[in-house]
């Protein structure tokens, strides 16, 4: 076992939305043993938070693997959703596909994509139509 | 090296679970039938106070005798104080008898709020201010900051507290009235919680406290009563308005900020939900965010006396009844640039496995290796609030993992069960019983002889 970085696992269930919160709670806790910037901290969770929502609200729910190195903390959220046909467009702040009903609930501002973009220092989305999308989510730690 | 008011009573504690599994910090481990506070975690919340069914958690005060040491006493009672007594007895005679115990004056915290109050909303008016604003008021709260929200120290409203102030304000006066030296003058706080005397003793935002001392409002409680009983001649000792009065509850700061975008969120565990909502930047229609540690904000500290329900209806009264008589017009205001700290908090990283990055990972790693083994069911008897939490405590080196009774049973199994396989394996000639052979041939031998 490499002992110089370390993952942990989560999955994201379909139709919860208080999952994401839960995930983003539990990394927190996880790297409050290491001494790392809180700065730091609160960019993962951010832009964590905003791609497992994406996760549930647009893919059906999906998996997070966040590995710890001593230089950068990765953050991968993988789904097999219908993937986004034109990710530039999904790039654009308020540009938003979700249903109405979840609008209501206060979810779907078309911001997320572009606050994972702001927070991450690398941002590496790969998405097929009808297979899924995997974004990877990079935080240097210095 | 750390001050806590909190601490423990040996000799009542039998060594349960129950804080260890309320402790908001995980500040609290059995071992040896008692519990221990692990000092650098513990933020003085008082929450272990209120679930020990022993009563073997308590606060350190000062004892009442501790005025005497100064030539000139104050009482600065905390707004919480008004709701401990019977709604017969108005505000004013409540300061009278107080003031009768011993003390040569009596300045309301409450008046101080007010002024905090005035501070605030112009702080919060100010375009560079960071948003939330989470109130400093309770201790507790800001030293949960300091150990688990640490990027949330910039929202901290970073204004004296009233309770700082109305010492600061006794204080000068007298000293500008002359004829005392400011160490004659001794002002003494009446708390309802752990927190606010170790923010004296202790102050995290500054050298020293204004104050000098802190009375139990559990202590004063019954001295008061039996002035009370005594009858006092009344002086006008009121100079708080309702909205200084109404701090005492849960949204009483808030109201005085006169924004609807405030929140009001009290009781530990509900702040911590409330701070990771902020942190995660999911509040954007908040401005001002007040955070009390006590369920029932300070009516509900763990020092007061009178269940905080009826305590909320008792101060009603009094907020109405400072309503009714106006705001007094002298107010004494400060410019917040005035009650601004001195001093800044800094974050503690508590909970950190070590100081250096690849060590600590590695550690940590191991943590998730033990916990990954560990049974999940959090059921406290290891003395860890969790089995995360022993895992953590054996990576430190504090623990053993047959400290949890799920894998002592499993090592005990495994012993058996190898102790069964060894006895299996005894030499034949040893084992009369052993595949049942020897004596039964002897026997059909004969039989048949
Ligand atoms: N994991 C995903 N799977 C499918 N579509 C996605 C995914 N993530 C984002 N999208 C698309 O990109 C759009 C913009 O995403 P985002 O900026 O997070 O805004 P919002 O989630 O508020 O709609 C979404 O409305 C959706 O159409
Ligand atoms: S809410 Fe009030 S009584 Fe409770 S700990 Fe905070 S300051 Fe003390
Ligand atoms: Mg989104």
């Amino acid at each position: 076992m490499n002992f110089d970085s370390i993952k942990l696992q989560y999955e994201i269930p379909a139709n919860n939305f208080t999952a994401a919160g839960e995930i983003v709670s539990s990394m927190k806790k996880v790297l409050s043993h290491l001494v790392i910037n809180p700065a730091v901290i609160k960019r993962v969770a951010i832009a964590a938070y905003e791609g497992e929502m994406n996760a549930v609200i647009h893919a059906g729910g999906g998996s997070v693997e966040v590995t710890i190195d001593p230089d950068k903390i990765t953050v991968k959220i993988a789904d097999q959703g219908a993937g986004i046909p034109d990710l530039e467009l999904a790039m654009q702040e308020g540009y938003s596909t979700a249903p109405e009903d979840i609008k209501q609930l206060g979810f779907g501002a078309g911001m997320g994509l572009p606050n994972m973009k702001e927070n991450a220092d690398v941002l590496d989305i790969d998405t097929r139509v009808g297979q899924g999308t995997t974004v990877v989510i990079t935080v240097y730690i210095r | 090296m750390y001050f806590h008011s909190v601490t423990l009573d040996e000799e009542k504690c039998r060594g349960c679970t129950n804080c260890i599994k309320r402790c908001p910090t995980e500040a609290i481990r059995v071992r040896k039938g008692r519990a221990r506070i692990i000092d650098e975690r513990c933020i003085d919340c008082g929450e272990c106070i209120r679930v020990c069914p022993q009563h073997a958690k308590k606060a350190i005060t000062d004892p009442f005798d501790a005025i005497y040491t100064f030539r000139y006493r104050v009482a600065i009672p905390a707004p919480s104080f008004y709701g401990q007594f019977k709604p017969s007895v108005s505000r004013n005679r409540l300061l009278n008898a107080l003031k009768r115990l011993g003390f040569d004056e009596v300045f309301e915290v409450a008046r101080a709020a007010e002024i905090v109050s005035a501070a605030t909303r112009k702080l919060l008016a100010r375009p560079d201010v960071k948003k939330p604003l989470i109130s400093s008021a309770c201790p507790a709260v800001v030293r949960l900051i300091q150990v688990r929200f640490p990027s949330l120290i910039d929202n901290l409203l970073k204004l004296q507290s009233p309770m700082e102030l109305a010492a600061e304000i006794a204080k000068s006066r007298k000293a500008a009235a002359g004829n005392l030296s400011p160490g004659e003058v001794g002002v003494f706080f009446i708390t309802p919680c752990a927190a606010k005397v170790t923010s004296i003793k202790a102050p995290y935002e500054k050298q020293q406290s204004y104050v000098d001392g802190a009375i139990s409002m559990r202590e004063i409680y019954p001295r008061v009563l039996e002035t009370l009983e005594k009858g006092c001649e009344d002086e006008d000792l009121e100079q708080a308005g309702y909205e200084g009065i109404r701090w005492a509850d849960s949204g009483g700061e808030g109201l005085a900020i006169g924004t609807d975008r405030f929140l009001a969120v009290d009781g530990i565990h509900n702040v911590i939900a409330i701070l990771e909502e902020i942190e995660n930047e999911r509040l954007e229609d908040v401005d001002f965010v007040e955070a009390l540690a006590c369920t029932g904000g300070c009516l509900g500290g763990p020092l007061t006396v009178e269940n905080k329900y009826v305590a909320r209806t008792r101060l009603k009264k009094h907020i109405e009844e400072a309503k009714q008589k106006g705001i007094p017009p002298d107010r004494q205001e400060k410019t917040e640039e005035e009650l601004v700290w001195s001093g800044n908090i800094e974050y503690r990283p508590v909970m950190k496995l070590d100081e250096d990055l690849r060590e600590a990972i590695k550690k940590l790693e191991a943590l998730e290796q033990i916990n990954r083994e560990l049974p999940g069911l959090d059921c406290g008897a290891c003395g860890a609030p969790s089995c995360r939490a022993l895992a953590e405590d054996i990576v430190r080196g504090m623990a053993n993992e047959t400290d949890c009774i799920f894998k002592l049973r499993e090592r005990v199994r495994n012993l058996a069960m190898q102790m069964a396989e060894l006895e299996a394996k005894m030499p034949p000639v040893l084992d009369r019983n052993s595949n049942g052979s020897s004596k039964e041939n002897v026997e059909v031998e004969g039989d048949e002889g």
